[in-house]
């Protein structure tokens, strides 16, 4: 006979013990959907695991691919916490390297510091701005955030390609007669590239220990600041948040801002560290925001998990894309991580709920339905 | 006469709203038992696919292979939304994130571009493809003609979904159950009906409508496969549900709205109308925001039909 109770107190050890299991079961199980398509999945495991930590080199280029997952990571994670769902770290993102791009192409002239610090605002504001349309319609229209923000990612997918594609915009290069018969952005200055650290074993992009910095801060935030005690109460409990006085309107409002800035900064990182152009088609393949949302579940929300998600699954997405061809078809990373997802979610049940096997005779009183 | 305009935007607002009145059906259903199922465009993108992979691989007369082929790709999508029903019922995960794994799992960049890929099917024209049928031989009636006569088969079919589901919700007592079961479960519980059994039939149900509207795109709009093909129309069908407040014949209405918004801009570029492409196609998305801001103020605050236990788990022992 199979009990489910739930547990007072959850064990430590279980908070990690849980992720990992799920990766290595999420492994068992995409195992069975390659030897399907007729693939050796150990060997192609050991080629991932290749591709993203130990080859030479592989380190730096699962760095480049986790820095904008940390970044969306850390947006999704922020709202999501307090269960306000924020889907739209995508269009976030987009937002965030039109922003940056706009400020890197106004200031070419200026010194380094200037230039990139204001790459990194104009990130972060438009993102913000961009996540606030549905921020404000939550609060205080009571319209569902998950499908407006979702809805503004395509809008936010098209705004990019019009700037791009479709407009003389302040974006495009129309310097050439080339540049203007196949359309591109406006390619920033020297001085608009973000600075990387050399750390022997491998290189970490500027945007990257950004995203650290801002995962600190988050945890920050929620331990000790006054927002983030509302947040937690918001996120636990409405109704508590409600007879404690919070205005929840203004925190749902400021947690949209927030997290879609996180998601903006994704977006100049993209910009200042990797394109150094706005680059629509490029931005879009990479569904950053969504996968973000796969870092921050598995993460359970914790900002200081976030960074560690990141790499992981940055490692993979970077595997995915230096191994793509004829063997090792697109759409697998997005079945390993939809499956690794799965068994996590699963895995809750066993944070949230203690499963005994006892024997069927004697149930005690405070067992099954009353 | 058949034309003007507007007989051409009436008739291909139906033909592009199909898809999304099949896919929201099965949304409704899912949400009347109580799951929130976010997967819809995950399951309608390996409903294209496999419904491609079987006409471009079943030979036969041409309904014979669209018929199977649309089962295949609605028993496809069923299988997927397996896992969703057996996470957020059986192990009481958050239906918000599952969803939203479903559809990272199975959409575009996952699990339908990996089958898609592995077979080798872009490019490849569809072998078989649903086509306009001729009702009666009505289709050169004056406005009616294009419009009602002049459709596809699946059209004609999500029409009688519609009045199926429509009977099923209101006419019998499995249907009653169901709304007992989504409204308050405790209440269907004693009444004795077997809630995590309606939940998981009526979460496999909506799995298996998403496959067919996703076989729509691949079989009767482009007939043929691209990854990502059906490019949001999953997100849309489950923002069409609470458009239509939870009622079948509502999400018509929607559906076709929404179609209607999405060949716009075909129809007016194909008449000289010049505007940037992306204003139109933009469209559907902006107004699905409108909507849902319309909806969820003013005359509706209520959230009328919402049903109550609308994405919380069902745990006896809490009771």
């Amino acid at each position: 006979m199979i009990r489910i109770q739930r547990r007072q107190t959850t064990p430590r050890w279980l908070l990690f013990a849980v992720p990992v299991l799920s990766l290595v079961a999420a492994f068992i199980a995409s195992a069975a959907i390659l030897l399907i398509a007729d693939k050796d999945p150990l060997a192609t495991y050991q080629r991932i695991f290749d591709r993203a930590f130990f080859a030479p080199g592989a380190l730096t280029g699962t760095l480049v691919t986790a820095t904008p997952l940390l970044l969306t990571g850390l947006a999704a994670a922020a709202a999501f916490r307090m269960r306000l769902w924020n889907i739209g770290g995508e269009g976030q993102l987009y937002l965030g390297a039109v922003g940056a791009s706009g400020v890197g192409i106004a200031l070419q002239h200026q010194s380094a510091p200037i230039l990139i610090g204001g790459m990194v605002v104009g990130g972060l504001v438009a993102g913000a701005a961009w996540a606030v349309i549905p921020g404000l319609l939550r609060a205080y229209l009571n319209t569902n955030e998950i499908i407006t923000t979702l809805m503004l990612n395509y809008v936010a997918g098209l705004v990019l390609l019009y700037l791009i594609f479709d407009s003389q915009s302040y974006w495009r290069d129309l310097s050439t007669f080339t540049a203007r018969q196949f359309p591109q952005g406006k390619v920033l200055a020297d001085a608009a590239s973000w600075p990387s650290f050399d750390l022997q074993f491998a290189i970490v992009p500027f945007g990257f220990v950004l995203g650290i910095l801002a995962a600190i801060a988050l945890w920050l935030v929620y331990r000790s600041t006054v927002f983030g005690f509302q947040v937690r109460v918001l996120g636990d409990s409405r109704a508590a948040a409600r007879y404690a006085g919070i205005k929840s309107r203004r925190v749902i409002v400021a947690m949209m801002a927030l997290s879609g800035a996180l998601a903006g900064l994704g977006g100049a990182s993209e910009v200042g560290d990797f394109r150094h152009v706005l680059d629509p088609r490029g931005l879009q393949q990479a569904g950053l925001g969504y996968a973000g949302i796969v870092v921050a579940a598995l993460a359970r929300y914790n900002p200081l998990a976030v960074p560690v998600v990141a790499i992981l699954i940055g490692g993979l997405a970077n595997a995915g894309y230096s191994l793509q061809g004829p063997d090792f078809p697109a759409g697998l990373v997005g079945v390993l991580q939809g499956t690794i997802l799965f068994f996590a979610l699963g895995g809750e049940l066993l944070v949230r709920y203690r499963i005994t096997f006892a024997s069927r005779s004697p149930a005690p009183a405070a067992a099954a339905g009353t | 006469m058949n034309n003007s305009i507007v007989v051409v935007l009436a008739a291909s607002a139906i033909f592009y709203g199909t898809p999304l009145v099949f896919a929201s059906v099965g949304e409704l259903l899912a949400e009347r038992s109580g799951v929130l199922n976010l997967g819809v465009e995950g399951m309608m993108l390996i409903g294209a696919v496999t419904a491609f992979w079987s006409v471009q691989h079943l030979s036969g007369p041409d309904w014979v292979v669209l018929l199977l082929a649309t089962l295949i790709g609605g028993l496809a999508a069923l299988s997927v939304s397996l896992i969703h029903a057996v996470l957020v019922v059986g192990l009481r995960a958050n239906q918000i994130v599952s969803g939203l794994a479903l559809t990272i799992f199975a959409g575009a960049t996952g699990l339908s571009s990996y089958v898609g890929n592995v077979a080798r099917l872009g490019g490849q024209p569809a072998k078989h493809e649903f086509i306009g049928l001729n009702v009666f031989g009505l289709q050169d009636l004056p406005v009616a003609g294009p419009i009602l006569f002049h459709q596809n088969a699946l059209v004609y079919a999500s029409w009688a979904l519609v009045i199926v589901v429509l009977a099923y919700l209101y006419r019998t007592r499995t249907g009653l159950h169901l709304r007992a079961v989504g409204e308050s479960p405790e209440t269907a519980d004693v009444m004795g009906v077997n809630v995590a059994r309606y939940r998981y039939a009526h979460t496999l149900a909506g799995g298996l409508l998403a496959g067919v509207g996703g076989a729509y795109f691949s079989l009767a709009i482009t007939p043929n496969w691209i990854d990502g093909m059906t490019s949001g129309a999953g997100w849309i069908a489950i923002a069409l549900v609470i458009f239509a407040f939870w009622r079948p014949e509502l999400t018509l209405v929607g559906a076709y709205l929404f179609g209607l918004f999405s060949s716009l801009g075909f129809v007016l570029q194909a008449r000289q109308v010049h505007l940037p492409p992306e204003v139109f196609a933009s469209l559907p998305y902006v107004m699905t925001v409108v909507v849902l801001v319309v909806v969820s103020t003013g005359w509706a605050k209520q959230r009328l039909g919402a049903p109550a236990a609308l994405g919380t788990p069902y745990v006896r022992e809490e009771r």
